[in-house]
């Protein structure tokens, strides 16, 4: 077996059994480090994706940014009693883990997934696919069309702060 | 290199499993969680293709997820905070003002 499919085999291991701990924890304090577990090994999988910019942009971004304002609401809350919020003994388990297995077969096993065509880029088109330089040039690059969408995200940017601070306000008349 | 399909199929089973985490858990926080994790199944699938077909708009499309992950969560958090102020639980099945 050659190094980057063990290295991949290792990777998913780690990634999957993370992301059951997430659903499986009990305390969500638990659940968003196993979180940060899994945000790591997504970050791993776009670097063997040769994405490395976007690698330290999940890491930033997702374990940095998002996972400490998790964290944050979660002891805001004081939720990190276990006895908080206890799980009914109710029929949504069974049921959830049978739609699931239905959902994950059908995605498997439909045909598109499967029959891909199987030659993948050249590997030296690929190697600088994620650099900083290249996705900057065609982040910025009139000719392409993400310009005008990279402009629209700083006005998403600026509602979700004002609804922030809207919706943290103490009084709401 | 390692065939595309290993990564969809993967990603495929991240997605299911935060699915299955929206379906059965009763936090709304962790909730927000496992929507977290579809997401970066999602963005998993768009970087995979990205590299098979050799192109940078697989890695756009990740870009632009992460900037709405980061706003969606700030104002879901946001909205749970709130939630948390006016009726002094958490619990998901206790909430449902739009239901009726």
């Amino acid at each position: 077996m050659l190094a980057p499919t063990i290295i991949f085999w290792i990777l998913a291991l780690l990634a999957i059994s993370s992301a059951l701990m997430v659903v499986l924890a009990k305390n969500p304090v638990r659940s968003a480090l196993f979180l940060v577990i899994t945000f790591l090994a997504v970050a791993m999988f776009y670097i063997t994706l040769s994405a490395q910019f976007l690698a330290a942009v999940q890491i930033m971004v997702y374990a940095g940014a998002i996972m400490v304002l998790f964290l944050f609401v979660i002891m805001l809350l004081n939720l990190s009693a276990p006895e908080a919020l206890k799980e009914k003994g109710t029929l949504q388990r069974p049921v959830a883990a049978i739609l699931g297995a239905i959902f994950i077969t059908l995605l498997i096993f439909s045909q598109a997934l499967l029959e891909m065509p199987t030659k993948p880029a050249l590997a030296n088109e690929v190697e600088n696919l994620g650099t900083v330089q290249t996705i900057g040039l065609s982040l910025f690059s009139p000719k392409l069309p993400w310009l005008f969408p990279f402009e629209i995200t700083s006005i998403l940017l600026l509602v979700a702060v004002i609804g922030a601070i809207i919706l943290a306000k103490r009084k709401l008349d | 290199m390692v065939p595309t399909h290993y990564y969809l199929v993967l990603a495929g089973i991240l997605f299911t499993i935060g699915v299955i985490g929206v379906l059965v858990k009763r936090n709304p926080i962790v909730i927000f969680m496992c929507v977290e994790l579809m997401l970066n199944a999602a963005n998993l699938t768009f970087v995979a293709l990205g590299r098979h077909f050799g192109q940078t708009n697989g890695q756009m499309y990740v870009v632009f997820a992460l900037a709405v992950a980061a706003a969606e969560v700030s104002v879901g958090l946001g909205i749970i905070v709130m939630m948390f102020r006016q009726k002094e639980t958490i619990d998901i099945d206790e909430v449902h003002l739009l239901k009726y």
